[in-house]
């Protein structure tokens, strides 16, 4: 029962159907959801993490290691989510933004710096705690959000076109470090993108969406 | 989540509640009920006691000859100036101008100007005796001249730089640079095309500022004590001076004209709206007719210049006030004082403290109200997906439209009737109807263009609704917060009627003591008041740029906006 499932997922906006899919996503695996741009991509990856606007309607259910969640508010569902953009946020510094994903029960400030230091030096970024994320290369940038997102401890992680604004080699190398750690961790991952490639190094089954 | 959904309804409730029932406190003294005073039956001795008043014609066109003239002069500059110079340096420079011009109160801009253009004033002075060969002031009546020019010269500085805000906020919206593209394509000069093209649907978006103006320059009061003239003022101030009477049978026709007052407003507002339709109609034939370019260099430089000289009036007012506030012997007509001495600030100064004081209480109190208001009511948007309609902002407005005279009389007699004493705390709910709509608008579009995206991130990392609100929306949004608060905080300090009326006048803050000072004509205490006045609103601002950028002086990404 481990893993993402989506149960019988449907959503409509004002009664016209967007998105209809059954998944069910291994720990450790990728599934790759392709479709043009409108295609109700992003509105899927809101109905998973709990952040749909309220003029969308939807029906089935989310079940995360054999639990529903459909029901559980965003923060409660342990479902980590990284954008096209790493929206770090920017009042904070790089180990303040890894701090704000590390959970409270790491007690202790000297613990909990700890951790964050340790996450970074886990992605080459050893000593960067104390900068502005506004001063990171795009590289950098993304390595902290996928750093911040994985000490929030997910159970699954969900992925909207996280490599499209990265350039060709840089994006090879993230893109590999990110599968590379949730296979690690045993996450089940979502992937959508409308690239092919993303969805050829992801690996997995691959789903058309519109 | 509870106590939030019902936020927008208490902000709902706390602007238009003093509206709805000033309103009902005024009617009814206009109607000859106010049981306190012996009107127990509905009569219409008021209304007839008020058209017997000689005044009243007088009143009545001063009224409204100022409103449409101050409000029509206001939007012919901005709309004339952004036509010729959008997205030009001479643009950005004056818009880097408009926080500190907005924050300078009426009164004090009133008194500024009346400091400039007065027989004795710095313009005369600098042309004598010279060019006009006068040896004295010459005896002319410019400031508070009966035809209310000077007045409406007054009102024009002020909206000048309000109307001009509200069209640079509205103008991303239609998009501008593509619409002149096009129509600098098809052969049209830059002002005949922006007109023709883009002030179409900007109007549209700034028509209820424009009302808002035309509503307070008919109904204004301490701009009219200081540049209107006296027999007969404008109407609003003869509602005020008989509401001031001891005589408190007055009162009965002080409510009749404030009630007409209303109806003027409302009367100048649906001539203005038929002013909308012709216009549109003719300017539909005009933009049909396919003429290129009509005096666009003349426009151009036309725009220009005055809306050059109506900043410029400002701060050369504000200049005017601060060599009077140190000015020892300054005979006519020397440009410049023959000494410079503190005098005058030693002598005011001490006295301004109380009510500089109070000025800072009564507005850090309202302000602080208002953020809390709005913030809860944006907040409360975000979080339940509701989608404001073009309603609401009608609602935001209504403070604005309605005149002051109109429902503040009426809660005066509220209180009269219920015994309560008014006194530091209404005030505060009174400045609050007026600081909340302008609160409200400055921060509404910012908060609505965060990326919520943040928001998701912080949520999928485990934070509650009330911690990305404390711990990521707000400090984010920080800068534009301030400003709003500082915009809230401005607009307090220049309040004058609701301080006066709703504080029975025993509430005294540096506008109603410098608007006090006004039939003295003591110009260094006047000068020393005013700018105390003026640099309480601008300390705001100045906090308000400076905090954002110490504590984010390490945080570029905050920095661009």
């Amino acid at each position: 029962m481990a893993g993402l499932r989506l149960e019988g997922l449907r959503i409509t906006r004002a009664g016209v159907p967007l998105v209809a899919l059954e998944a069910d996503i291994a720990p450790g695996e990728v599934l790759s959801v392709m479709g043009p741009s409108g295609s109700g991509k992003s509105t899927l990856l809101s109905a998973i993490m709990g952040t749909l606007a309220p003029s969308f309607a939807m029906t089935g259910r989310v079940r995360l290691d054999g639990c529903e969640i459909t029901r559980q508010p965003p923060e409660a569902r342990r479902v980590g989510i990284l954008y096209q953009e790493e929206l770090l946020f920017p009042h904070l510094s790089v180990g303040g933004n890894l701090a704000f994903g590390l959970p409270r029960a790491v007690r202790g400030r000297s613990a909990r710096a700890a951790r964050v230091a340790a996450a970074l030096a886990e992605v080459g970024l050893a000593g960067f705690a104390d900068r502005d994320p506004a001063t990171l290369s795009g590289g950098q940038k993304a390595r902290v959000a996928l750093m911040r997102m994985l000490l929030a401890e997910p159970r699954a992680l969900l992925l909207d076109e996280p490599f499209s604004r990265l350039d060709a080699g840089l994006r090879v190398q993230v893109r590999e470090m990110v599968f590379a750690r949730a296979r690690a961790r045993g996450l089940p991952v979502l992937l959508v993108t409308h690239d092919a490639a993303d969805a050829a190094a992801a690996g997995g089954c691959v789903v058309e969406l519109g | 989540m509870r106590p939030l959904r019902g936020a927008p309804l208490l902000t709902l409730l706390v602007l238009l509640g003093p509206v709805t029932a000033g309103l009902v406190g005024t009617l009814a003294p206009a109607l000859g009920v106010f049981p306190a005073l012996g009107g127990t039956r509905p009569s219409l001795a008021p209304m007839t006691a008020l058209a017997a008043w000689p005044g009243l014609p007088g009143a009545v066109m001063l009224s409204v000859g100022v409103g449409l003239a101050a409000t029509a002069i206001s939007l012919v500059i901005v709309v004339l100036f952004v036509a010729g110079w959008q997205g030009t340096r001479a643009m950005a420079g004056l818009e880097q101008a408009l926080a500190p011009l907005l924050s300078v109160p009426h009164a004090a801009a009133a008194f500024g100007l009346a400091f400039l253009i007065a027989p004795s004033g710095w313009i005369a002075r600098a042309l004598s005796p010279w060019a006009t060969g006068w040896e004295r002031p010459p005896d002319l009546l410019i400031v508070q001249d009966p035809l209310g020019l000077a007045m409406v010269a007054g009102l024009v500085v002020k909206e000048v730089p309000f109307l001009l805000l509200m069209t640079l906020a509205a103008l991303p919206q239609v998009r501008p640079a593509q619409r002149m593209g096009v129509a600098r394509a098809l052969g049209y000069g830059p002002v005949t095309g922006w007109l023709k093209a883009v002030f179409p649907c900007v109007y549209a978006q700034i028509r209820l500022p424009v009302y808002a103006v035309l509503a307070y320059s008919m109904s204004v009061v301490d701009v009219a004590i200081i540049l209107g003239p006296g027999t007969p003022p404008p109407l609003s101030v003869q509602v005020v001076r008989w509401m001031a009477d001891p005589d408190l049978t007055l009162r009965f026709q002080a409510a009749a004209g404030a009630v007409l007052q209303l109806a003027l407003v409302i009367g100048a507002l649906g001539l203005w709206r038929l002013g909308e339709v012709v216009l549109g109609r003719l300017g539909r034939v005009w933009a049909e007719a396919g003429a290129r370019r009509q005096g666009d260099g003349v426009l151009r430089l036309a725009g220009l210049g005055l809306a050059m000289l109506a900043t410029g009036a400002v701060i050369a007012g504000l200049a005017g006030l601060g060599l009077w506030s140190v000015a020892g012997l300054w005979p006519f007509p020397e440009a410049w004082p023959e000494a410079i001495s503190a005098r005058s600030w030693l002598r005011h100064g001490p006295g301004l403290l109380a009510p500089g004081l109070e000025t800072l209480w009564i507005a850090g109190a309202a302000t602080a109200l208002a953020l809390a208001l709005v913030l809860a009511c944006l907040e409360a948007e975000h979080r339940f997906g509701l989608v404001p309609g073009a309603r609401s902002l009608w609602l935001l407005y209504l403070p604005l439209l309605v005149p002051q005279v109109a429902f503040l009389p009426g809660l005066q007699a509220f209180a009269l009737m219920a015994g309560v004493d008014m006194g530091r705390g209404a005030v505060i709910l009174g400045h609050l109807v007026f600081v909340l709509p302008y609160v409200f608008l400055s921060l509404a579009a910012p908060w609505r263009a965060w990326d919520a995206r943040h928001a998701s991130v912080a949520a999928a990392l485990g934070a509650g609704p009330g911690r990305v609100f404390r711990q990521v929306r707000l400090p984010m949004l920080l800068a534009p917060v301030l400003s709003a608060a500082a915009v809230g905080f401005a607009v307090s300090v220049g309040q004058y009627l609701p301080t006066l009326l709703i504080g029975g006048g025993r509430v005294q803050t540096l506008t109603t003591e410098a608007v006090a000072l006004a039939a003295g004509g003591d110009r260094r205490a006047i000068a020393v008041t005013a700018l105390a006045q003026t640099l309480v609103g601008m300390a705001g601002f100045a906090l308000a740029l400076a905090a954002p950028r110490i504590l984010w002086a390490n945080r570029r990404g905050l920095r661009a906006g």
